[in-house]
């Protein structure tokens, strides 16, 4: 199908020929070519699972879109094999300063690995279609997957125990069966609304103007962000570094506002000047105007279908949790698809992505909408705390930390979640069940590598075994102090995490029996935990 | 949980709101608003306790409030 003229082109990919007839049939069918659906569909690829995914367009989109890409979805891409060309193209950074009306000095600076030795950095900034070219690419090796560019849903059936989509291609139609469908589709997602669902909560009254411009200046590789910059009148600005010496330069423009006329270059150009100076010349890459919305789907799990990524939640820009979030949603549902299609775990492990992916969801919209409520006060009282806090967070430590620019994607821990194991043990510090691993160096190497995607049980010794389930028992390495404080693990203790290098439980003793319940449960088959 | 203490504790209260008045002394609305938000931060901050600031928001709208209700 040839697509819209309107979307700019990375990159071509050519349509897919329209499968031969035949009952087409795929174990999952993801809906949407976009960095949720590749990540996923890479994933269960790799995990030995059939996987088509459908994307009605037949190129990577241009536009730089999501930029910033942080450490949880790093360590993700990493264990998909992904991330090292993701930091080797990337700027990496960790350092973000604010800045407030004419100063020259930040008010406030943060670090966004405050924990360091770990094997990947706390941020990069890289275009999302590169992040998309390299999923494919990686995606084009396995047997397991089969992309069909071109190919664009025109119909939904759910069944007892599948979903049967209608596929527009080429001008032919054909119908695909999935035990599973994943709508990854974005924002606007055709399936939501072919379920006849919508979302709920916020949209805000402002709008925002993007300029990804290039241009050639030695600068740091910070995220720079200003409240009342004396060169944008209507509020903040952000400065940010891509590679290919493109910077995302960002504006709030204010509610009232021509939306086409704002892109226009020469109405841009005023902005871009009085940002980076009139010395320095710059080029276009990419001009874009955006409101934004802070709402999701009430459940993300309808039958046969599961929503990921933007079709389930939207989040406001600042905070990057936009593309991060959609990602998390990916690596959460990916190893339960798996244990329900290999009949190792059932409806109550589908669910608990459904339950998960919300707590997810709320934390980013939560921080978002707080992160926009500060940046663009919607009532005299807010803007007078919002500017009492800048002005004293000038002289004042204590103000500093009220400052919020955005307050970036870290990874979610699912606290309450059914498949965690609760601590019979009294722990200090080291890492709690429904949170991500922490990484850390052993010997030459790192322990998040060794997790890789199955379940680990990890020791310090002693006699903890899990039958089917992979030991790395710290004590075999040299150098696997940091990994032993880390993780407050005492000699014979143990953690088992899950195969998105979640921990699911840990003890300091634990019992055969133990260790098979917190395995059960972590399936989502607590009530059928087997000695 | 610590209770917030509502006896009187100022030793000298006419002074006090004499200080509260004179601080707003010439500001415009905008900027009296200004000064007691910077004021509420600088003094929930010497408090120091979520627990204790969370009764005082309560005590506050409520007296507030018309209907003696807290809005949801």
């Amino acid at each position: 199908m040839a697509q819209t003229a309107s979307i700019p082109v990375y990159k071509p990919l050519g349509a897919s020929p329209v499968p031969k007839a035949g009952d087409q049939h795929a174990e999952v069918v993801i809906v949407g070519g976009g960095p949720v659906g590749l990540t996923l569909a890479l994933d269960l690829a790799q995990k030995g699972r059939q996987v088509v995914v459908l994307s009605k367009l037949d190129f990577i989109p241009a536009g730089s879109k999501a930029i910033c890409f942080a450490k949880r979805s790093l360590d993700i891409m990493d264990r998909l094999g992904v991330a090292e060309r993701m930091i080797k193209k990337g700027v990496v950074w960790n350092v973000g300063k604010v800045f407030h009306a004419d100063r020259d000095e930040p008010l406030y600076q943060f670090d966004m690995l405050p924990v360091k030795g770990q094997k990947n950095p706390g941020f990069i900034n890289l275009q999302q279609y590169y992040v998309e070219a390299y999923l494919i690419d990686a995606l084009a090796e396995n047997p397991n997957a089969d992309l069909r560019w071109g190919h664009e849903v025109t119909g939904l059936t759910q069944r007892e125990d599948h979903a049967v989509l209608t596929v527009s291609a080429a001008g032919a139609q054909y119908s695909i069966k999935g035990n599973w469908v994943v709508a990854s589709d974005g924002s606007k997602s055709p399936l939501r609304q072919m379920l006849g669902l919508d979302f709920e909560g916020r949209i805000f009254e402002d709008n925002f103007l993007i300029a990804d411009v290039k241009f050639t200046e030695e600068r740091p590789s910070e995220r720079w962000f200003w409240f009342d910059p004396p060169f944008n009148g209507a509020g903040s600005a952000l400065l940010h570094k891509q590679p290919d010496d493109i910077w995302r330069l960002d504006f709030q423009l204010g509610w009232d506002i021509d939306r086409d006329a704002c892109i226009r270059p020469e109405n841009v150009e005023p902005y871009v000047r009085g940002m980076i100076g009139d010395d320095i010349g710059f080029s276009e890459e990419w001009y874009s105007v955006y409101t934004f919305q802070c709402r999701r789907m009430r459940h993300f799990v309808h039958d046969r279908v599961i929503f990921a990524g933007d079709s389930a939640h939207l989040v406001s820009p600042f905070g990057a949790r936009g593309c991060n979030g959609g990602i998390a949603d990916a690596d959460n549902l990916a190893w339960k698809l798996d244990l329900a299609l290999r009949g190792e775990a059932g409806q109550s492990l589908i669910d608990s992505y459904n339950y998960e992916a919300i707590v997810t969801a709320d934390e980013n919209i939560r921080n978002s909408t707080r992160s926009t409520d500060f940046m663009t006060p919607k009532s005299k009282v807010s803007q007078a705390f919002r500017d009492a806090v800048l002005e004293l967070a000038s002289k004042h430590p204590f103000a500093r930390p009220f400052v919020n620019s955005g307050r970036l994607s870290t990874p979610v821990s699912y606290t309450h979640s059914m498949l965690n194991t609760l601590d019979q043990d009294h722990w200090d510090g080291g890492v709690a069940p429904g949170s991500p691993a922490l990484d850390a160096a052993l010997d030459d190497g790192w322990l998040l590598d060794l997790l890789g995607d199955e379940f680990v049980l990890m020791t310090n010794g002693g006699d903890a075994r899990l039958d089917g389930v992979r030991l790395v028992d710290l004590t075999s390495y040299q150098a696997a102090n940091v990994a032993v404080e880390r993780y407050g693990l005492p000699p014979g203790g143990a953690y088992l995490f899950r195969p998105d290098q979640y921990v699911a439980a840990r003890w300091h003793a634990p019992t055969c029996a133990e260790l098979e319940q917190a395995l059960a449960a972590a399936k989502g088959n607590a009530d059928h935990a087997v000695h | 949980m610590p209770c917030i203490d509502t006896s009187a504790r100022i030793s000298r209260p006419d002074d006090l709101y004499q200080m509260l008045i004179d601080a707003h002394q010439g500001l415009s609305d905008d900027d009296s608003m200004k000064l007691n938000a910077k004021l509420v931060l600088l003094l929930a901050n010497q408090i120091g306790d979520m627990d204790i600031l969370s009764q005082a928001i309560d005590l506050a709208r409520e007296s507030a409030s018309p209907s003696g209700e807290i809005a949801a």
